[in-house]
């Protein structure tokens, strides 16, 4: 099986994307592939704890959760997390925290990249 | 796997989005990133600007005057002194009306040798298809 990486750079509200990315992952999850998934830019406030489900606004937390359970390797970007007010200990449990450098080096032995990029 | 190419195309332009200085931070982190890789892996990225995107090269930036704010020039400068190639396409420069005397070409005050290399979108499209991974902003 291969090795997907994720670069996810979309809003948590506003803009589909975001989900779309969650839908690749799990797909990929699901046929047995390795997935890691990086969140920077705006696309960091989808790994604050927290969130409450509203009809209005999608909600991927809990799907999120799923794929950390299966495997899947979420690390947020920790400088636009701080910029942003969100703080180490609101990240939710099995997800980590690093700098843009951990995305570059995961380049490296991935088989393919897919950059969903920002607003 | 040895050192893998990153090719990262800056289409938008500065101060609009945050995507510009995502790309210049992002591709400025390969110099750290072999902390996580095996010996003798590294990242080789190269930064191109087009479309609206040129405009981030332009000279003379006051973004820490205006929004204090460090400029994107200077994240260009910085590009430059690590010795990341820095391309602009000059169809697209030509489309908004600038000369290379407008834009970001050295940073030898901070003592880089490598010089902005304003190319045509042929050259960076052949970058695209040779590259690893590509990445847009």
């Amino acid at each position: 099986m291969g090795e997907l990486t994720l670069g996810v750079f979309p809003s948590l509200v506003g803009s589909m994307s975001l989900d779309f990315s969650f839908k690749i992952a799990e797909a990929a999850v699901a046929k047995g592939h390795k997935v890691n998934m990086w969140l920077s830019g705006n696309a960091v406030m989808m790994a604050k704890k927290g969130q409450k489900a509203f009809k209005d606004y999608s909600h991927n937390e809990k799907k999120m959760k799923e794929l950390i359970g299966k495997g899947m390797e979420i690390t947020v970007c920790e400088a636009c997390a701080e910029a942003r007010g969100y703080h180490k200990e609101d990240t939710p449990e099995g997800m980590k925290r690093a700098s843009m450098d951990w995305y570059l080096a995961k380049t490296v032995k991935t088989d393919r990249l897919f950059h969903i990029g920002g607003e | 796997m040895g050192a893998v190419k990153l090719l990262f195309v800056v289409q938008r332009p500065p101060y609009k989005s945050e995507n510009p200085r995502l790309a210049l931070t992002h591709a400025i982190a390969s110099q750290t990133a072999e902390i996580y890789m095996d010996d003798g892996d590294s990242v080789v990225p190269i930064i191109a600007f087009v479309g609206d995107g040129v405009l981030n090269a332009v000279k003379d930036q006051q973004a820490m005057k205006i929004y204090g704010v460090t400029s994107t020039e200077d994240h260009i400068k910085n590009s430059l002194l690590i010795d990341m190639p820095v391309w602009v396409c000059k169809e697209d420069m030509q489309r908004l009306g600038l000369k290379e005397d407008q834009m970001i070409t050295e940073a030898e005050d901070r003592g880089a040798e490598l010089r902005t290399k304003f190319v045509s979108f042929a050259e960076i499209q052949k970058e695209m298809e040779a590259v690893q991974h590509l990445l847009f902003f």
